[in-house]
Order: structure tokens, then C-alpha cells, then sequence
């Protein structure tokens, strides 16, 4: 289990990884924490023949305030989204969400912006973009751009991002006083994938929902909001009948995929539940 | 390290010098590109402390402390560590900064094989730096990465537990 | 001359006094010295390629361009390891018409599972090793894949030895007493189809040795992460036709082995085979990946039973057919098909009754072979007794303890002699179960179960009992003509400095064999345990002896060390007296003094005599030649067997909606005779559950319909990890066996033996009042909401 070989370039800046990944094409991967290329390059599963460090770019570092948003480092580790006091003041979302990723030697090494750009489906972060309406900076040959999280997940392991392209940061709509949000996932082991996993942002205008966004993980080729669900919390209590008729909206948003270990319908039941239990947490003020 | 002009993919099995401080002391040491520093710790520096358990970052055999943070050395290449501070098993041992958790493992035999053992030190050594007094759950939720076929994982909670304590009561470890 | 084993106030007393392992600090420092670690002058590494199919014959091989890369030093075949390496077979004679094919390291003409390895590289590193591995082509063409039970069996379908009759490796039946007139009169009868996952070892430490042969002093030397060096180095002599002096096999540190590292696998094999052929030390560590689909899988069962009972609850019979798939071999040289026969005679094992049936057909497939790993065939038989007396009590309307405490042997009726022919020597169920009662606070669970219930909590209570065979007699390999030893030897020195030096043939494995000789001797010389060194696993220095499994270590290697000790002992109360002028009779040691047996007065160190003897012996009286080195075999007579027993217990909580089961407490009262260390005792205890516990919940290998292992990695093969472990209550009954004079029996397989029936059966209650049932492990969240119809 030993990487085929490969040279190493350390960028400083982000022209010079840009500069690198044109230069050698399709050979070329960047690496950031790397807590999924590396395994994946030990595999043999894919074998760049340069392998570009973006790790020691300053510009892809820090979280800080810009407007309405907050701009978060694409460098930025899962750990520090359990440290830092802006995303746990203005993205408790996140906050609360990191402790569910992986485990806490993976965070200590593992980024924000590399989980986004793998576009796991099965991970936790990339589905949270999509509950909080993000928007994604990404830098490229051509310049530079911001994706809504809405437009970023396109297929499995397929994004926006084109080849030579690198997450430059992601900003999050600044949590507000009247917002809510939830978040829980079912899995077998702590750390594992999830068999389902779902967060949820929602604006209240008192008991009433005024706008929710819902995102699950793990239910197919990317991370998935459903939208049927959600237009019909749009407007109303999260009483029992509400959330009933929610969790059977799921049947039209999801389409799991067949696995041997975890039945479509299976999943299907599974997203149900979590559904119905967040939304119940939400109810009481999550 | 080369620089942006140099080819960059001519000679991708080419070795390069890395420098790293390994346990307080400044080393350099030819690598290639592609070998992890878990192999490289173990071949190069001969610091056979830090094990290998399944090169994927899922059994926590080969944790060592990167720039402070307890990390997979299986998922990071040598020369993506270059210029970090390291400490493995044997230099936080020589230190003593492990020594209560030793000393608390080896009372209540919270280890058998031992091939787990230096993961599970560096930590819970990383725990307790974070949290004075953990719960057995949080003990065992920062664990959860951490994977032993031997003990049943009860003895090393405990083993955790009791330093905890006793470092909250002023003491050493019982 | 010896007081009381137990007695923990005298002097020096230190069995079954818990003392840490004094080989663990070194582990706590990063010291260990593993296989993996080793690194010598001129070595090289092994890599394999590995079949991508389960069943296909080899057309042709091109490893010219392999060859070619810089750094490899060689690139063999099976027809290149054929020419030096003869095969095995395993089979053993007293499984009557059992067959499996012969072996070879790497296969000459046909792959029979996905992962087998085909072709070997040697080279510089491991990464060039693989780096040739990609450039080797293999031409295949596929042949039918028998990949499960149901194919296997299936009459005209694929056979996994093209032109056998069938794909049976063998049968076996038990038939005592009158089972069918037993179920006809029946008041009751339960019965109900099992199904057990296959899952492996999953040890931390994967497969890994160093291959060193000399050609010039003709010597080859293994250094192997081995439970059982001396089989190796009589296999490696065989098969190899290297005389036995001239291989020496160290068993160093191992990380982990579970019985998973005893079997002869084909790498291991050829890695020997590379050294031999380039005259240099060759390495070779098994991936995760790699061990995944070549290290041994255990369990893979199928059990169709059926249990008759009188109107009272009271077992009248049982009747049982176990299918069980191996792989497309039967394991050498221990076989594929004890599993399976220990299964089918553990069955009942706690119970009283007389009418017993089973029949056990083996039966290959393509897939990598099957064989013992820790409790082999102990948690299926265990599942299927405890599950079979818990539908019972339930249709009965009988409490689990009281169906229980109403059907085991009682603990004053021993010596008995179970329907499926085992001698047991003397158990302690009625104890352990009433100990397990008290423990569990059995009547405040049940209550708070009840309570919430009521809330829409599930809460499951399931308790489980055992027996668990320990300290196997020549009956168990001996006799089917295996070369493996049943006898441990000891050789224990007195040192010059009047230190004590032990060379013991059980292994070290973590379980702590080296602490407790170390007490045994220390306690039966009358030493300080800090002068006594303990020193296992190199055949060239430690006697030869069976080593290390079947919780042999404390039972056979623990009295072998014993008698050993009193030898030596004998010794030099023998010079002692000389020197004193005093008979031996009147003698005796205590820390490291001589002293007069009944005065305890201190006389003379005991280091003076190893000086006199050592350097002064022109001061003894003439013809004296004092004998400070004793060597001593030990070979266990009597009961073939040292059975042990025990009782688990668990409370879990099921959620209904999601399937999810949280493990909330464990128990275990266990009766391992004599304890010589009671905290090495729990820490295999609560090992062996958890190992067990995973079992149960989570562990299983998983393959497609042609064969491939689909979960193979320590990413999606899972393993119980410390979240979902709970903390686990232990209680001790000690029946000492009265075979020995140590009275140890063995516990490292207690723990593993019961935890999935125990958990099985709690899930069970859990889901009652539903009426769902799960009789199946693991119990996958799938399995569970399957049963409550949820989806």
C-alpha cells in the first residue's frame, strides 16, 4: 500500500499553485490536509504525477468577517471550527457539526475547503453548505468566482470546481437572532459515514417558519436539499401534521441509491426519522 | 525544498531533503516524494514507536504530534512536513510529558499487544491538554479513532480517567 | 515444602496477586520490538499480486517488464517455489474422510479465491515492490465461483475442485441417546434457523516476518509474529528439507494475534521460499488490504436447531445440522474443520440431558480459507443453545434465570459427561448464575425496563452461558497425526548471582505469559518477582512446546513452570543442606534465603550457593555436582480437556426507529480455576467481550455474488471501537482443576465465547413486545428494522 511515485511542489501563493497545476495538466492534484487524497494516492487509487501543497498559502487562511458573511479559510482546519469563536458566534452550524467529522486527529489535519472540494457525499461539510446557503470563492486559470453551494455539488465526486481550479474560501450568510438551527446524523460507530445525516437552518418568524433550508448527506451522489420538504415548513408551526407531511415529502426529494448493506428503503425510512426528530428539535427551539 | 523552476515532474522518484525538529533535535533526511511520514519516522529515523496499523487514518496506531496536534502520520507525506516539530513516542517518553499516562496504563495493564499503545498515549495526552477533567464518554469520544483488539478499551479509559483526577486533585497519578 | 497457592500474606506469595507485567513498560515507551520494526543488513521486501478473481484458471504470466525496474531483485512464480517447497494438505486423520486439496505457496495453474497471491516480487523498498506488481500481466480465464453456502451445495452447480463430486470437505455426525422419541413426547419444542457472519482477526499488528537464510552454514533463521514458533520451525524444516537444528523461528513482539497468526499462510510460505532463492533476508508485512482477504476468517455458519422440552421447562433434547463454509482450502495445518466440530459438541454444554443429535457438514467455497481464531466455534454454539433456552422459557413463561438455574448440571453432581461426549471435570454454574443475578441488580433492571417501556424506551436484558474448552490433551491435534506439541518445557536456571532465569515454550502475545511464569516461579522458589526473567519465543533457546492458544499459556506452560520451580528448588535445598549441614527436609526459601523450614530464621542467601556452587565448588563435599539448571516437560494427563465456565449478562437499548443498539452495561461471572493474576484475568476477560461484542453488532466480511470481499479495509470492515463499548462488571468463581497442581484452567476465550449470544439474546427481549426476532449476527441496524418491519 505504497504510493506510486510523484514530485512535490510547495506553493506560497495561490498564483503559484495555480501556475504549477497548468504547467503539469492533468497530472496534477492539489493537496491540502490530504486526509482523503493521501489513502486514496496509497491505494493507488489515483496517481498524479505532481502532487501541489497548498498548505503554506496565507491568502486560503483565517476566518473573519465581510459584510453579511463570514469568510472562511479554505485552510481552515475541522478543528478550529470547535475553536474559533467566530464560527461558533456566526456559524453555530458548523460549530456544532465538526465534532461529528471523522475523529479528532483527522480534524486536527483535515480542511474545510478540501472537504468541499472532494464533495463527499457522505460528509458532513458539504451538505452544510447547502443548509446555510454558502457560497463558494474558487480561483482559477481564468480568475476568480463565487458558486452558491446550490450550484456547486453536480455528481458524485463532481463539483464546479474545473481542473486547476482551488477553493479560495467559503462564506457563510452570518447567523441572526431569529434563525435556528439542527443537526444530527445516524451512524453505526462514532466518526463513521453516516447511514443518513441531515442539518438544517431555519429563520423563524415567531412560531412560524419563514425559511428553512435542509440538507441530508449520504443519500446519494451528493449532498441533497430537499426542497419538497422544506416548501411545506415554508409558512407553517412545526406541529406534528406539519412534520408528518414533511417527512413523507422525503420520497420525492431522495432517491437513495441501492447498496448491500443499506437498502434504498431503508435509507429512505432513516431520512424520515432524522427529519421528523430535528424538525421536533427545532420545534423546541433546537 | 525545489523551487517553482525546477522540472516538476521529470523525476518524480527522485529524492529530496527534508528538515524536521524530532523530538527537539534538528534532523535532515533524504525522502522521496512519496513516502509517508510514518515510513519515514520508522525506516529512515529508526523511531519504530510510531506504528502502522492500516496506512488509511481508520486504527490511530501511528499518531504523533505534528507542530503540537496529535496527527495520522500515515496520512501525510515527509515532505509535507517539512520545517514542522515533531514529537513521537519515544521523544514525549525521553521528555517525561507522557509519564503519569505510562505510569497509570502500566498499573492497570491497559495495554496487551502494546501495537496500539503509542496512538492512544499521544492522545489522550492531547485530551487532557485540552479538557482537565473528561468525562468517561468525552474520554472515549476522543478515542474513537483509536482502534485496540486487545484490552476491551475499559482499562485505558480508566488508565485516563485516574490521571485526569489526580492531576485535578493536585497529585500525581494514583 | 510448598504452602498454599493462594495464601497472599506469606512471603513472596504472588499467584493470584494482580501484578502489572513487567514486559509492558517497554511497550508504553515505544520500545517494542515487532517484526515490523526489523530491519536487517542486505534485506528486502516481498510484495504479491494478488488474483482479482474468485475462481479462475491461470493461462499464462509476463513478468518480463517487472523484472526490468531498477530495484527489483527477483520476480517468482509458483513453478519457481514448487522446485524447492513441497506441499501441504490440511487434513488431520482423525477427522475420517475429510479432504483438501494440496497447497503450494503460490498457486501453478489456478487461483481459487480473490486475494490469493499469484506472483512474488522482491525488492529494494516496498513501493518499488509494488511499482513491478503493476507491470506484471496475468492472463486469466474464468472458471464457475462458488460463492456461498447455498451454491456450494447446490447439486450439478460450480465445484471448487474441478472433478471432486461435490464440494464437501466433511461430514460428521453425533447420535446419543433417543432423540426422536424425546421430541415425539414433548410438551414443548422450540426451534429456530441461525445464521453467523464470517469475520477475521482484525489484529493491529498485521502478518509480518523476516525470512533469513544462510546458505553458506546452510542455517535459515524466521523472525515471525508468530503465537507458535516451533510448529513453524518444523514446518519450514519439512516442507523446506532443512534439517530442524538448522531453522530457528523468534517470535519477538506481536501485535496481536487472536489464534489468527498460528495457521500456515501461503506468503509466509513463499517469503521463506525468496529467501532461500536470493541468499538474503527478505521481509514481508501484510497491508491492511492484504489482510483482509488473506489472513484466516473464522465463524461463516449456518445452524438449523431444535430443542425438546418437558412441560416444567425441563431440556429433554436437542437436535441440531450446522453448515459451514470455509474456503476453497482447508487451513493447514490445524484444519478448517475443528470450528465446525466444536460447534456441534459445545452444544447443550451447560445443560443436563440426555438426547443429543447434530450433524456438521464443512463445505468449500471460493473464498480465502476459514480457520481458528479466538473461541473457535464457541459464540455459535453458545448463540444456539442460549437462544434455543430463551424461546423456550418465554413459551413456557419461565424468567431466563430460573429456565437456567432449572437445567445446568449441578455444581455438586461433577464428574459428568455431556450428550455430546465431553468429561467435565467440575463447573460452577448454580454458583455463577446466582453470582450474575446479585451483580446485575436483576430484579431493579427489569423494573426499570418496565418503566421504560412504558416511555417508548426499549431496553433489552440478555444473560448467556458457557463452557469454554482450555489446556487441549494430545486428543485434540496429536492424535490426527499434526505435529503440534501438547507438552510444554521449561528450562529454569539459577543464576550466579542466585537471580532466577526461566526459558519457557508458551509465548508472549500481550495476555501477560511472561508475568505470570514469572509469578509462578517466583512465588514457588521463594523470590522476589523482580529476580526472576522470563524469557519465550526462539526456538534455538526455549525447550520445545506448544506454545501459545487454546488458553493452554496459564493451565499447561503455568504448570510446567511450577514443577520446574519445585525441581529446582529441590536443588538447592539440596547444595543448601550440604553446605549447612542440615537435611533438606528442613529447609526452606524465602525471599531468596535460605531459612530453616521451621523457624523461618534465615540461614544463607540462596545467591551464596549459586557463588559456592558456581565458583567454589572445590568447598562442597566430594561427588557433589550441584544442579542449578533444571529442564522440565510438562504434558497435561487426565481429563483430555480443562473445561471452564461461565455467565454473561448485557443491557442494551435498541431505538426502534433507527435500528441503532447502544450497549449500556456487560457482565461476566467466569470460573477459570486457579487465578494467578486476577487483573491480567479481567483484562482478557473484557478483551474476549468486546471481541465478542463486535461480533455481535458489527463484524462481518461481506462479498459480492462472484466472490469479491466487498468491505475490505479498516474503513468499511468495523471493528468495535471505544464509543460504542460499554464498561463491563466482572465476578470470579474459582473451581481449580485438580489435574495439576497449580489448578489454572484457561480464560482467554471466555469473554469472546458468549458476548454475541448474550447481546443476541438481549435484543431479542428488547424487541418482544413487538413480536420481532433476530437470530442472526451481526445485528445490523438493517436486520433490526427489517424484523420490526419498518421498511
Amino acid at each position: 500500500m505504497k504510493a506510486r511515485a510523484f514530485s512535490y511542489f510547495r506553493a506560497a501563493t495561490i498564483d503559484q499553485a495555480l501556475d504549477a497545476h497548468a504547467r503539469a495538466g492533468d497530472d496534477a492534484r492539489f493537496i491540502a490536509g490530504g486526509q482523503s487524497l493521501v489513502p486514496a494516492l496509497s491505494l493507488r487509487l489515483q496517481a498524479p504525477r505532481l502532487l501541489i501543497d497548498i498548505t503554506h498559502i496565507d491568502d486560503l487562511r483565517g476566518v473573519r468577517r465581510e459584510g453579511g458573511h463570514l469568510r472562511i479559510g479554505a485552510l481552515t482546519r475541522h478543528c478550529e471550527m470547535l475553536s474559533e469563536l467566530l464560527i461558533a458566534e456566526f456559524a453555530p452550524l458548523l460549530h456544532a457539526v465538526a465534532p461529528f467529522v471523522a475523529h479528532p486527529a483527522i480534524r486536527n489535519r483535515g480542511t474545510f475547503g478540501g472537504s468541499i472540494a472532494l464533495a463527499d457525499p457522505a460528509s458532513e461539510f458539504p451538505a452544510m453548505t447547502l443548509a446555510l446557503d454558502a457560497e463558494i470563492e474558487i480561483a482559477g486559470p481564468s480568475g476568480r468566482r463565487r458558486v452558491r453551494a446550490d450550484d456547486f455539488f453536480i455528481d458524485l465526486f463532481e463539483t464546479a470546481l474545473q481542473p486547476g481550479e482551488l477553493i479560495i474560501a467559503v462564506y457563510v450568510p452570518l447567523f441572526k437572532a431569529d434563525q435556528r438551527f439542527a443537526f444530527d446524523e445516524l451512524a453505526r460507530r462514532r466518526g463513521d459515514y453516516a447511514l443518513v445525516g441531515c442539518g438544517m437552518l431555519a429563520t423563524f418568524a415567531g412560531d412560524r417558519v419563514d425559511d428553512i433550508r435542509i440538507s441530508f448527506f449520504s443519500v446519494g451522489n451528493t449532498p441533497t436539499r430537499v426542497k419538497g420538504a422544506e416548501a411545506i415548513l415554508i409558512g407553517s408551526r412545526l406541529d406534528a401534521g406539519r412534520i408528518a407531511t414533511a417527512q413523507g415529502a422525503l420520497e420525492g426529494d431522495l432517491a437513495p441509491p441501492d447498496s448491500d448493506e443499506v437498502p434504498p428503503a431503508m435509507r429512505l425510512h432513516l431520512a424520515r426519522v432524522l427529519l421528523g426528530r430535528l424538525l421536533g428539535r427545532l420545534g423546541e427551539g433546537a | 525544498m525545489r523551487g517553482l523552476d525546477e522540472p516538476l515532474l521529470d523525476e518524480t522518484d527522485e529524492t529530496v531533503r527534508v528538515r524536521f525538529v524530532v523530538n527537539g533535535r534538528k534532523v535532515a533526511c533524504e525522502v522521496a516524494p512519496r513516502d509517508t511520514l510514518v515510513d519515514c519516522l520508522r525506516d529512515k529515523l529508526e523511531l519504530t514507536g510510531t506504528h502502522a496499523g492500516c496506512e488509511m487514518g481508520a486504527c490511530g496506531a501511528c499518531l504523533v504530534q505534528l507542530d503540537g496536534r496529535a496527527v495520522h502520520s500515515c496520512l501525510i507525506f515527509a515532505v509535507q512536513a517539512d520545517g514542522a516539530r515533531i514529537e513521537t513516542i519515544e521523544g514525549l517518553t525521553e521528555s517525561g510529558m507522557l509519564a503519569e499516562l505510562q505510569a497509570e496504563f502500566h498499573r492497570r495493564n491497559a495495554l496487551q499487544c502494546g501495537f496500539c499503545t503509542s496512538g492512544m498515549l499521544i492522545n489522550a495526552h492531547e485530551l487532557l491538554s485540552q479538557t482537565t477533567q473528561p468525562s468517561r464518554d468525552e474520554i472515549r469520544d476522543a478515542l474513537s479513532g483509536n482502534y485496540c483488539r486487545c484490552t476491551g478499551y475499559e482499562a485505558i479509559v480508566d488508565a485516563i480517567e485516574a490521571v485526569a483526577k489526580a492531576r485535578s486533585d493536585g497529585g500525581g497519578a494514583t | 515444602m510448598s504452602a498454599p497457592l493462594t495464601s497472599l500474606d506469606r512471603p513472596n506469595s504472588y499467584i493470584g496477586r494482580s501484578v502489572p507485567r513487567p514486559n509492558a513498560k517497554r511497550l508504553l515507551a515505544g520500545r517494542g520490538r515487532y517484526v515490523s520494526d526489523l530491519k536487517l543488513p542486505r534485506m528486502l521486501y516481498a510484495a504479491f499480486l494478488r488474483s482479482p478473481h474468485a475462481h479462475a484458471k491461470i493461462v499464462s504470466i509476463n513478468i518480463d517488464e517487472a523484472r526490468a525496474i531498477e530495484g527489483v531483485h527477483l520476480v517468482a512464480t509458483g513453478a519457481d517455489l514448487a522446485k524447492i517447497c513441497t506441499p501441504w494438505v490440511g487434513t488431520l486423520d482423525h477427522f475420517k474422510g475429510m479432504t483438501s486439496a494440496p497447497q503450494m505457496p503460490l498457486p501453478l495453474d489456478r487461483v481459487v479465491w480473490a486475494g490469493q497471491a499469484v506472483v512474488a516480487v522482491v525488492a529494494e523498498s516496498r513501493a518499488i515492490a509494488e511499482d513491478a506488481l503493476e507491470l506484471i500481466e496475468i492472463d486469466y480465464e474464468d472458471l464457475p465461483v462458488v460463492a456461498d453456502l447455498d451454491s456450494a451445495r447446490q447439486v450439478g452447480g460450480a465445484l471448487v475442485n474441478p472433478g471432486s463430486a461435490n464440494n464437501i470437505c466433511f461430514r460428521s455426525q453425533l447420535d446419543n441417546g433417543t432423540v426422536d422419541d424425546a421430541f415425539a413426547h414433548a410438551a414443548h419444542v422450540v426451534e429456530e434457523e441461525f445464521s453467523f457472519g464470517r469475520h477475521t482477526a482484525v489484529t493491529l499488528e498485521p502478518r509480518a516476518l523476516v525470512a533469513d537464510y544462510d546458505p553458506a552454514a546452510g542455517m535459515l533463521t524466521v523472525h515471525h509474529g508468530t503465537q507458535t514458533p516451533y510448529q513453524f520451525q518444523d514446518l519450514y524444516s519439512r516442507h523446506y528439507g532443512i534439517p530442524e537444528a538448522r531453522v530457528r523461528v523468534i517470535a519477538t513482539d506481536i501485535g496481536g494475534s487472536f489464534g489468527m497468526k498460528l495457521h500456515v499462510y501461503h506468503e509466509d510460505m513463499a517469503v521463506v521460499g525468496l529467501s532461500i532463492l536470493l541468499g538474503r533476508p527478505v521481509k514481508y508485512v501484510a497491508d491492511r488490504i492484504e489482510s483482509f482477504v488473506s489472513d484466516i476468517h473464522a465463524r461463516d455458519h449456518r445452524v438449523r436447531a431444535r430443542m425438546a422440552l418437558d412441560a416444567k421447562g425441563g431440556i429433554l433434547a436437542v437436535d441440531v445440522v450446522d453448515l459451514t463454509a470455509i474456503g476453497a482450502f482447508s487451513t493447514f495445518p490445524r484444519t478448517s474443520v475443528v470450528e465446525g466440530n466444536q460447534v456441534i459438541r459445545l452444544i447443550g454444554a451447560p445443560y443436563r440431558f440426555k438426547n443429543y443429535r447434530a450433524t456438521l457438514e464443512v463445505i468449500f467455497q471460493n473464498k480465502v480459507q476459514t480457520s481458528q481464531y479466538r473461541a473457535v466455534g464457541h459464540p455459535i454454539a453458545c448463540a444456539v443453545t442460549e437462544r434455543l433456552v430463551d424461546i423456550a422459557a418465554s413459551k413456557i413463561g419461565l424468567d431466563p434465570f430460573a429456565i437456567r438455574a432449572q437445567n445446568v448440571i449441578p455444581d455438586d453432581a461433577y464428574p459428568e459427561i455431556s450428550p455430546t461426549g465431553y468429561r467435565f471435570e467440575a463447573l460452577s454454574h448454580q454458583t455463577c448464575l446466582k453470582r450474575l443475578h446479585e451483580m446485575m441488580d436483576y430484579d431493579a433492571l427489569r423494573a426499570e425496563q418496565a418503566d421504560l417501556r412504558k416511555r417508548g424506551v426499549y431496553r433489552g436484558i440478555g444473560i448467556a452461558t458457557f463452557v469454554e474448552i482450555t489446556n487441549p490433551s494430545p486428543a485434540f491435534y496429536g492424535v490426527g497425526g499434526a505435529r503440534i506439541s501438547s507438552q510444554d518445557g521449561a528450562i529454569v536456571s539459577l543464576t550466579p548471582s542466585g537471580e532466577v532465569r526461566c526459558l519457557i515454550s508458551v509465548t508472549e502475545q500481550g495476555q501477560g505469559t511472561e508475568a505470570i511464569i514469572s509469578q509462578i516461579v517466583a512465588d514457588q522458589l521463594g523470590l522476589a518477582l523482580e529476580h526472576v526473567k522470563v524469557v519465550t519465543g526462539d526456538t534455538e533457546v526455549t525447550p520445545h512446546g506448544g506454545a501459545t492458544w487454546a488458553c493452554r499459556g496459564a493451565g499447561i506452560g503455568g504448570e510446567t513452570a511450577l514443577q520446574a520451580t519445585r525441581a529446582l528448588k529441590r536443588n538447592i535445598l539440596e547444595v543448601a543442606a550440604l553446605i549447612l549441614q542440615a537435611q533438606p527436609s528442613a529447609l526452606d526459601i524465602i525471599d531468596g534465603e535460605v531459612v530453616d523450614a521451621v523457624t523461618r530464621k534465615p540461614r544463607l542467601p540462596i545467591s551464596e550457593i549459586a557463588r559456592i556452587a558456581y565458583f567454589r565448588s572445590d568447598t562442597l563435599p566430594s561427588g557433589t555436582q550441584a544442579q542449578l539448571t533444571v529442564s522440565h516437560h510438562f504434558a497435561p494427563q487426565g481429563y483430555p480437556f480443562a473445561f471452564t465456565n461461565g455467565i454473561q449478562g448485557c443491557a442494551l437499548e435498541v431505538d426502534v426507529e433507527t435500528g441503532l443498539i447502544k450497549l449500556l452495561k456487560h457482565f461476566i461471572v467466569e470460573d477459570c480455576g486457579r487465578v494467578i493474576n486476577p487483573m491480567l484475568v479481567d483484562e482478557q476477560l473484557r478483551g474476549g467481550i468486546v471481541q465478542g461484542l463486535g461480533a455481535a453488532l458489527f463484524e462481518e466480511c461481506r462479498y459480492s455474488e462472484t466472490g469479491q470481499l466487498m468491505n475490505g479495509s479498516l474503513a468499511d470492515y468495523l471493528v468495535p471501537m471505544p464509543m460504542e463499548m460499554p464498561d463491563i462488571v466482572i465476578g470470579h468463581v474459582e473451581t481449580p482443576t485438580a489435574d495439576t497442581e497449580l489448578g489454572a484452567k484457561g480464560v482467554g476465550e471466555a469473554g469472546t465465547a458468549a458476548a454475541s449470544a448474550c447481546v443476541l439474546n438481549a435484543v431479542n427481549d428488547a424487541l418482544a413486545p413487538f413480536d420481532a426476532t433476530i437470530n442472526s449476527v451481526p445485528i445490523t441496524p438493517a436486520k433490526v428494522l427489517k424484523a420490526l418491519k419498518r421498511f
